[in-house]
């Protein structure tokens, strides 16, 4: 379903800031996959998910999203197959417009937006069905302004509005990071319910080792722009976060030096 | 220093400012839904007067000349927008590219720095001759322009703008072209104000290549008057675009005031300069003064 395939790319090329922020990288999704993905701060996971979305051109390297070539595609053209949430609630949804707005541009996703009028009353009783499964109660809110609502209600709106129309690949990029713990528990159960109900193939970025582990039917590791373990099916169930940090250190001939996924 | 001198001057003031008002909605699209300061304002009111008067010289019909005068302005706007996202130009400067190139632009249109029209011999739409009548065409234009923009701004294609001006990550993640919103955005501005430069022309009976020097400053004053006085009262779009038009009508009513307290015409640039600035700090001292009371409370 989505296939990464040599892709290198560096910041800053030819400066003393230079970094090689992929290496080389190889990953490939079948449908239905869900695979979390975890490594240290500077691993190249946020830059995994910008070389998918197409956010800048990649200096090497091919991205297919369902056997096709999309890699020079504009991230705004890529939006057609791909659901995107961020690590910043701010940033997915757009804070002066209502609830019922943000969606409906959202349903709109991969379409021609022309003269029509921008939402149409049939869309609406679809959107109050899907805002009262988040049990936040949203539904009773259309049209509020989105700035107003909290960062866990933004969350799990974007989650809806990057899964309205059906992506061929959803994109989690610590989506639950800025949450509180309770908050982004429940935003995680909703993530669960919404892939697992629309069987999305799903790439989630994840600072917290637990939840890499319970999550997903597949973990990757990265470091330094590669990947460098990948774990699949019932070998996953049985990892603990204890055998993840063995794993680093063995793999990368490193500690996994971050307090963040130490502590979690 | 008469009080009747100033209640007579008033009229001509809310006719100025209802025509200005259809520019300072221009300004607020830009400014407030794209988030763009776009200077090009300065130019293109300039160009809307400078083609509506010398095609109504050429014998044109008075709403054949304004819609050109409105299309001329879109053209200046679609070259700015062009300039930032074909050329990656950053906005202000941008703006201040095309203002500084038409200055050249309208000279050629009017083949001198300044073009008279006289109302008795042509078919003006509005003259200052009969302001009355002046403000109720003004007043139609601007209903219809806010009418026309509240339907725009609620279809996809407008809603896609504001999203773009709201959170332009979103907007791409969701699959908008924000360079197309902002081009159509720019155009669409620059539309009316070369509209209502076309119409400020007729109303003062000449087209000048200065006319529209601090013309942005004017548009800013009005969206952020409007803003500070109305914004709680006002949420509807509609009644938002309504709030920059009495913005700008009370922009030309302090500057009548201020005329008649006796200050030349020269001292208005400053005038209007400081009022913006005072307009603009108003919300900024507020919400400091709110938080020094909630510190002192707590």
């Amino acid at each position: 379903m989505l296939e990464l395939k040599n892709v290198y790319k560096t910041f800053n090329a030819n400066t003393i800031n230079e970094k090689r922020a992929l290496n080389g990288l190889n990953l490939k999704l079948e449908e239905g996959d869900f695979v979390t993905v975890i490594g240290g701060n500077g691993a190249g996971k946020s830059t995994m998910m910008n070389a998918i979305s197409g956010v800048w051109p990649l200096d090497d390297g091919k991205v297919l999203i369902d056997g096709q070539d999309v890699t020079k595609l504009a991230d705004y053209k890529r939006a057609a197959y791909l659901g995107r949430v961020f690590q910043d609630p701010m940033m997915g949804t757009a804070a002066d417009m209502e609830i019922e707005e943000n969606l409906a541009i959202a349903y709109r996703r991969g379409k021609r937006r022309g003269l029509g009028w921008g939402i149409r009353a049939k869309e609406r009783e679809e959107y109050r069905e899907l805002l009262k499964a988040l049990d936040l109660g949203l539904e009773n809110r259309l049209r509020s302004k989105v700035g107003l609502l909290s960062g866990g209600q933004r969350q799990a709106l974007t989650l809806l509005m990057a899964t309205l129309k059906k992506p061929k690949v959803l994109l989690l990029d610590e989506h639950t990071a800025a949450l509180d713990p309770k908050t982004a528990a429940k935003v995680l159960e909703i993530s669960d319910r919404i892939i697992a109900e629309n069987h999305l193939t799903t790439l989630m970025v994840t600072h917290n080792m637990k939840d890499a582990i319970v999550h997903g039917n597949r973990l990757i590791m990265m470091n330094n722009g590669e990947i460098i373990l990948d774990i699949r099916g019932e070998e996953k169930q049985k990892l603990t976060v204890d055998d993840l940090l063995h794993q680093f250190s063995v793999v990368s001939g490193s500690e996994f030096a971050n307090d963040r996924a130490l502590l979690s | 220093m008469r009080i009747m001198d100033l209640v007579n001057a008033l009229p001509g003031s809310v006719a100025q400012g209802l025509i200005w008002g259809i520019m300072a909605i221009g300004v607020y699209i830009t400014y407030k839904l794209l988030d763009y300061a776009d200077l090009t304002v300065d130019g293109s009111i300039g160009t809307g007067g400078a083609v509506a008067v010398v095609m109504m010289l050429g014998g044109a019909h008075p709403y054949v000349a304004l819609l050109c005068a409105t299309l001329a302005g879109a053209l200046a706007g679609l070259v700015t927008g062009l300039f930032h996202t074909a050329f990656g130009i950053p906005p202000i400067l941008s703006g201040i590219l095309s203002q500084l190139g038409l200055y050249s632009v309208n000279m050629r249109i009017m083949g001198a720095s300044n073009r008279a029209i006289n109302v008795n011999q042509y078919d003006l739409i509005l003259s200052l001759r009969d302001i009355p009548h002046a403000i109720l065409v003004s007043v139609l234009f601007v209903a219809a322009t806010i009418a026309v923009l509240y339907w725009f701004f609620g279809t996809e294609v407008g809603r896609g703008i504001r999203a773009t001006g709201n959170n332009a990550n979103m907007s791409r993640a969701q699959g908008i072209n924000t360079n197309i919103m902002i081009v159509i955005g720019l155009t669409l501005s620059n539309a009316l104000v070369g509209l209502a430069g076309g119409l400020y022309a007729q109303y003062q009976g000449s087209a000048d290549v200065n006319m529209g020097r601090g013309a942005i400053v004017i548009g800013l004053a009005a969206v952020i008057i409007g803003a500070v006085l109305f914004g709680k009262l006002f949420q509807n779009f509609a009644l938002r675009m309504l709030s920059v038009v009495f913005g700008a009508v009370l922009y030309y009513v302090v500057i009548a005031v201020v005329l008649w307290l006796g200050l030349e015409t020269t001292d208005l640039k400053l005038i209007s300069a400081l009022i913006v600035a005072l307009f603009l700090a108003i919300p900024y001292l507020r919400g400091r003064w709110t938080i020094r009371r909630i510190r002192r409370g707590a």
